[in-house]
């Protein structure tokens, strides 16, 4: 692959938007806290997070969720091209307030759960996963 | 409808009254998140399952909201309160508009 | 111990991958109940290779692991109960299906998937479990062939698979199908493509090192077809052998190739002893 002076350029200017970007994506993820929330505190405890501390594919990590009395818990991950993951919506008949799933990460980055808890209060749980790149693309 | 999706549930035959029951389910499906390329570059347009539902004789056990992010092949693994003898109804809705169900019974002695 | 150093650089990279020295000391048992022989003393002919063989399931992390361990945790039991599907469904001029012939799967195919690729006697040519669904479809049922290293072949491969977990692999490599086995032999030790690597360059000399961030294993095909994370789907044995030997940038033989059946033969029988663990998961 041959560059011209005008790709070079085009690189450096991608390379200049790029350092802006975690900016957009963190201001993506407050929006759908936001949303989730509508700007509530967010009180450590109450939520717990699963998550591997190493996932060996970024495809399929496995996570789980916990909020005892939660009525909903949502899962976003902050470095994702698009935060939003699931949001966990419990009904009369769920016997606890967890549940488990495998999500999509892009690479190496925070995930973060918050709960709707009993009392309407907010909780927030982080965990940061380390995605591995693989050296064999097989 | 996408083709060849395919759910597949695991709920206990079998419960007492007022019992925590594990249900785990699997549906085969792409979820394609809308990020990927295809070999002329052009994007490939989302096409996920973005809800799932569980209720018992007509009661919500859960509802999730899925975005691309969940994996293709969607799983999820939760647990409900069985008060009765009675039916789970799982029901998956495609971005297609396409509805998948699958249920399970289980009788309460 | 050969890989000291590059364990050593691997470690320092990876730091909390603690268990990157060779394969890990967990035991495989599927729904608590088929107990799966995953390290074994090496079949006679690696006895100068190899003291211990070791599935491909000692090389993953434990969340990886974990998925072959239930079926409502493996992905690919969705496709086996599609391949059941396809099974008992009549394809072709003669009106059969599957089932007309063989039945009950659970019963007509168990130990099969342990024994292929297996000399044929009538055709005079060692056939692949994948060659011999082929041959049904066309032959018995007046069917089209499955395309080679296809979904619906992955799945059909992977309910025969099913019915023989837990059976150690039992491939024979001596008679007739011995000519076939040399030229497996020839290719597996051959350094092909740009890199000029050879399947015994990363899987004889240097399995449990890493690989960049992944953990080589010694290349054993006992658990496939197989679950990969990577692209979420079953993956035929021809699959990864295309994908390896295009990986050391080379032209790659084709699924259903003479040679990937000669090599599917050889490598079979480097995992004599260890059990069939069909469909399993890996990265």
């Amino acid at each position: 692959m041959e560059f011209t002076r005008r790709d070079t350029l085009g690189l450096a200017l991608g390379a200049a938007a790029l350092t802006v970007l975690p900016y957009r994506v963190h201001a993506a993820g407050e929006e759908a806290i936001q949303a989730f929330t509508g700007g509530a505190e967010l009180k450590e405890g109450g939520v717990q997070l699963t998550a591997p501390e190493i996932a060996e594919n970024g495809n399929t990590v496995p996570i789980e969720v916990s909020a005892p009395g939660a009525s909903a818990i949502m899962v976003l991950a902050l470095g994702n091209p698009t935060p939003g993951v699931a949001t966990f919506n419990f009904g009369p008949l769920a016997a606890s307030q967890a549940a488990s799933t495998r999500i999509r990460l892009a690479g190496t980055q925070d995930v973060v759960a918050i709960a709707k808890l009993e009392d309407g209060s907010f909780a927030k749980a982080s965990s940061t996963v380390k995605v591995t790149i693989g050296g064999c693309g097989g | 409808m996408a083709s060849g999706v395919k759910p597949r549930v695991k709920v206990p035959k079998s419960a007492s009254a007022g019992e925590a029951v594990e249900i785990k389910t699997l549906i085969s499906h792409q979820m394609e998140s809308g990020q990927r390329k295809d070999s002329d570059g052009n994007t490939i347009p989302r096409s996920i399952i973005n809800r799932f539902t569980c209720e018992f004789n007509g009661e919500m056990v859960i509802d999730i909201e899925m975005l691309p992010a969940i994996s293709t092949n969607p799983y999820f693994q939760f647990e409900a309160t069985v008060p009765e003898t009675g039916t789970f109804a799982f029901t998956w809705y495609d971005d297609d508009g396409s509805v998948y169900e699958d249920s399970k019974e289980i009788s309460v002695a | 111990m050969k890989f000291k150093a590059m364990t050593a650089i691997a470690a320092l990279v990876a730091a909390p991958l603690t268990a990157v020295a060779g394969p890990d000391e967990d035991n495989l048992v599927v729904n608590g109940e088929i107990e799966m022989v995953t390290t074994t003393d090496a079949p006679a002919h690696l006895q100068d290779t190899f003291d211990t063989i070791y599935s491909g399931w000692h090389f993953r992390s434990d969340e990886t692991q974990a998925l072959q361990m239930d079926d409502f945790e493996n992905p690919a039991m969705v496709f086996v109960d599609q391949a059941q599907e396809m099974w008992d469904t009549v394809e072709g001029s003669e009106g059969k299906s599957c089932a007309s012939c063989h039945e009950d799967v659970a019963e007509s195919m168990k130990g099969v998937r342990a024994v292929y690729p297996k000399w044929n006697e009538a055709a005079g040519e060692v056939r692949t479990l994948s060659m011999q669904i082929n041959a049904c479809r066309e032959d018995n049922m007046g069917a089209d062939p499955f395309k080679y290293d296809s979904a619906q072949m992955a799945a059909m491969e992977s309910l025969i698979s099913v019915q023989s977990r837990g059976m150690p692999v039992n491939v024979a490599m001596d008679g007739p199908a011995a000519e076939t086995w040399e030229q497996g032999k020839e290719i597996y030790y051959t350094r092909f493509g740009q890199l000029e690597l050879s399947c015994a360059s990363c899987h004889e000399l240097n399995y449990g090192n890493m690989i960049r961030a992944d953990h080589l294993s010694q290349g054993q095909i006992n658990g496939f077809p197989t679950y990969r994370l990577k692209n979420a789907k079953l993956n035929t044995v021809h699959g990864r052998f295309k994908g390896c030997i295009r990986d050391t940038r080379a032209e790659t033989f084709a699924p259903g190739s003479p040679e990937f059946v000669a090599l599917e033969l050889y490598v079979a029988t480097r995992g004599n002893g260890l059990s069939v663990e069909g469909p399993s998961v890996r990265n």
